[in-house]
């Protein structure tokens, strides 16, 4: 059998999505951006809905993902991507707008921001990559860092009497009536993968309903940031991001879901 | 002789802050500045001094920290670059309204908006002319060595506190990053005396309680407020200028460039002089206040001037207002990002010369 | 007077910033004036990253420069940006490792330092770096041995320290293994 016997449209097991470009991504290897940024737009192909969607990059590594993402995309300043967001949906309610957005941008800079996106009910979905650090800036404190977790601006590890605690925003917003549907995964394994694209898919489709924010947090690993290698990046992340940030629902069809 | 280190201009700034006493740093992440926070942390200068260290959320949220700071007297500073600036350019607004000292670091980078994280100079107009609104002025301060990056931050806290008065140490990328020597100073005591009538220090039996604003609702009063800025920003003129000359004795040309523009030009002017043009240099190390009179003296015997900036030509507009039409005034600047090597100064010269 | 204008390149991660701190700290300690920039930026892992070291016994002007008296390439890019910038009659030192494309001046000085290979031989990849450095100082007596240790101690923090003696010992290697590099004129 030769190669050209094997290129068949019948033996295609993998491709890339039709909504990513063919740029080589910029993120480090093994970082979760490059699945995030898959499933997001696996979502919109399979929706069929990437002539109408419209999405905003933020601040951080994910900074390129207009490049990447091949719908249409603005950049926002550094935090102000909900408010964007906002405007865009406000003039455009039939369009499918979502933001991308680190922990930096979202949970410090932009938390005006995200509160108020999220309280005002936009029909919007937030996608929020949370790697408890600033990945692009060299590895500084997050709103996010956990405590005791060395940054390169909490050299000695985070401490709550100096530093304040690492914030649960997105529990934070599922407090709030303008959110509709609130949850937390990761994109570290495959049934990870597998859960996550699920839920990026309800975020999506929620925008039908105009019910309100869809809002998912992935978390995720920055292995440049924590100095580890992808591997024990990801074991890291099981083993310390996740009691503190559990994976799973939190908020379904506007109501906060029992533990 | 004092201590002898090799460092960046980031980091120089940091350990100049700690030993001239600063009472509080607030800052929030950005390239290529984010050093000046890492090396504060990592110094722990609660030990060191008691000096408070906090990362903010935002630099919206970092400048207005400063306020809070420097209204109760505080040697209180922060640092960021060109978009983390420009957020913080509505509190500079009312720290100069209020009359605050502080220190403000801009370590440029290339923009508009989101730019580039490599060098520039194009914030000389949001420093010098305002940036934030209203009729104010800061004092602007244009360090061309890692020394003069750890040498202003005490000079710029003196100046503010003479003067009440916001100071911006304007630099950029190329001497934030660079590493040389520098000597830093003995270990200033931090302030433990409030004891000026417009620091908030708590309202006390003997004397009415103070107040911190930049408001007045009443018009006539608020003009008479903007007069009383403008004597302040006079006598700053009078009395703060500061510049350095290179080779202008025998001039024929003057470069005007400051800052990591003006290292560069003075490899130029060397590499001038060996292509036989009497070149030399002036360095504003003010920028604001600008060292127009000396411009404008220079101008009665020199042919011509260039501004050598990494922009589009913004500080050659006072360099312009200076020589008044007496000689001719060109520029030479990449920008963007773009850093300009001497042999291609020594072109945009050669150029202007032809013009 | 002394004053020697240099340029290391290569890919992040060679330890081309820390050999150019070496450089500068072992200056200061003979009195020189140093400057030492780098360039910067989110150049990821593999990126390319380079600084300009220059060491004088006069204030120093431009931190930026366009040509050097001496550049040390460890890269194929940087080798074909960097080799036209060398000043005539100035010095050029690369390793040939991943080098397809050699270099063409015949108006400098070429040498070979093959540190790749060698620290793969000795099986200390992390001293890379020295041996090249080993290199340049063969060729330049400005500066003392003892002062580049010196340079090293104060460069690397201090859970390295136990390793400066494996530095020293590379820095050997690099000037034992230095060799000219002659372009052939067709
Ligand atoms: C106003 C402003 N301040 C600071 C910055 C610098 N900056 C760029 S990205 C970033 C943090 C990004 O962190 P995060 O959102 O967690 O994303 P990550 O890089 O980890 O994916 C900062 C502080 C900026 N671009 N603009
Ligand atoms: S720095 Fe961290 S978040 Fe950024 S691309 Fe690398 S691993 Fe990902």
């Amino acid at each position: 059998m030769e190669l050209k016997d094997i290129i068949k449209p019948e033996n295609l097991v993998y491709k890339r999505t039709e909504c990513l470009t063919d740029k080589v991504l910029s993120y480090c290897p093994g970082c979760g951006h490059g699945t995030a940024h898959r499933l997001v737009m696996e979502t919109i192909e399979e929706l069929g809905i990437q002539s109408e969607t419209i999405g905003v990059a933020s601040v951080g590594c994910s900074v390129l993902s207009y490049d990447f993402m091949d719908v249409d995309m603005t950049g926002a300043a550094h935090g102000r991507a909900t408010a964007v967001a906002t405007g865009i949906k406000r003039c455009n309610p039939e369009k499918y707008v979502f933001t991308y957005q680190g922990d930096g941008d979202l949970a410090a800079i932009g938390t005006a921001e995200t509160i108020h996106a999220c309280n005002r009910g936009e029909n919007i979905t937030i996608i929020f990559i949370n790697n408890g650090i600033y990945g692009m800036t060299g590895g500084q404190m997050a709103p996010t860092t956990l405590l005791g977790m060395k940054s390169s601006t909490t050299p000695y590890g985070r401490e709550s009497a100096l530093m304040g605690n690492p914030i649960k925003i997105t529990e934070l917003v599922a407090q709030l009536p303008g959110t509709y549907f609130v949850t937390r995964q990761s994109v570290h394994t495959p049934a990870n993968v597998r859960k996550a694209k699920k839920a990026i898919m309800k975020a999506f489709d929620n925008q039908k309903l105009k019910k309100g924010l869809s809002f998912v947090e992935i978390v995720s690993n920055c292995n440049s940031g924590w100095k580890m290698t992808p591997v024990t990046a990801n074991k890291w992340m099981e083993d310390n991001m996740f009691p503190f940030y559990p994976l799973g629902d939190i908020k379904v069809d506007g109501e906060l879901v029992k533990k | 002789m004092g201590e002898l280190k090799l460092m960046k201009g980031n980091e120089a700034i940091a350990e100049a802050a700690i030993r001239a006493g600063v009472d509080a740093y607030f800052g929030y992440p950005i390239t290529p500045q984010s050093e000046i926070m890492e090396y504060l942390a990592s110094e722990q200068p609660e030990k060191r001094t008691g000096m408070v260290l906090l990362q903010a959320e935002s630099e919206v949220a970092a400048i207005n920290m400063v306020y809070g700071a420097a209204s109760t007297g505080k040697k209180a500073m922060t640092s960021s670059s060109s978009p983390g600036i420009s957020l913080k350019m509505e509190g500079i607004s009312y720290l100069a309204g209020a009359e605050l000292p502080c220190l403000i670091v801009n370590v440029v980078r290339g923009g508009p908006g989101l730019g580039t994280i490599q060098p520039s100079q194009a914030d000389y107009f949001q420093a010098v002319k305002g940036g934030g609104h209203g009729d104010y002025r800061l004092i602007v301060l244009a360090p061309a060595s890692v020394q003069e990056m750890a040498d202003f931050v005490g000079l710029g806290f003196d100046l503010a506190f003479k003067y009440r008065n916001p100071v911006m140490i304007l630099s950029d990328g190329v001497i934030g990053q660079m590493m040389e020597k520098v000597e830093f100073g003995e270990q200033q005591p931090r302030r433990t005396k409030f004891d000026e009538p417009w620091m908030l220090t708590g309202k006390t039996p003997d004397r009415p309680h103070r107040i911190v604003t930049s408001l007045d609702l009443e018009a006539v009063q608020m003009e008479k407020h903007n007069l009383d800025l403008q004597a302040k920003y006079k006598t700053i003129r009078e009395n703060e200028v500061r510049f350095e000359e290179i080779a202008c004795d025998d001039a024929d040309y003057i470069m005007v460039a400051y800052g990591s523009s003006a290292r560069i030009c003075q490899k130029t002017v060397k590499l001038a002089r060996e292509s036989g043009h009497k070149l030399g240099l002036l360095r504003p190390i003010t920028l604001y206040p600008f060292p127009s009179e000396r411009i404008s003296q220079l101008a009665d015997k020199v042919k011509g001037f260039l501004s050598v900036e990494m922009s589009s030509g913004q500080m050659v507009e006072d360099v312009m207002l200076a020589v008044n039409g007496k000689v001719k005034v060109g520029h030479y600047g990449r920008y963007g990002g773009v850093i300009h090597s001497p042999e291609q100064v020594l072109c945009g010269f050669e150029e202007f010369l032809s013009k | 007077m002394m004053n020697e204008e240099i340029i290391i390149a290569g890919f992040g991660g060679q330890g081309v910033l820390s050999m150019g701190k070496i450089l500068a700290y072992s200056g200061m300690m003979q009195n020189l004036e140093v400057s030492w920039m780098p360039s910067y930026g989110p150049e990821m892992r593999g990126g390319t990253a380079n600084v300009t070291v220059i060491l004088s016994n006069e204030r120093i002007s431009s931190p930026i420069l366009n040509l050097y008296d001496t550049a040390i390439v460890l890269n194929q890019q940087s080798l074909d940006k960097f080799e036209r910038k060398v000043k005539p009659g100035g010095v050029l030192i690369y390793d040939t490792n991943g080098i397809t494309k050699h270099p063409q001046r015949t108006d400098i000085k070429i040498f070979q330092v093959e540190a790749a290979a060698e620290a793969a031989r000795i099986n200390n990849l992390r001293v890379f770096n020295m041996i090249v450095l080993g290199a340049y100082l063969k060729l330049n007596n400005y500066l003392k041995i003892e002062h580049i240790v010196e340079g090293l101690e104060k460069s690397l923090p201090k859970r390295y320290h136990h390793t400066i003696q494996a530095n020293a010992d590379a820095l050997k290697i690099g000037m034992d293994i230095v060799k000219p590099y002659t372009v052939l004129v067709s």
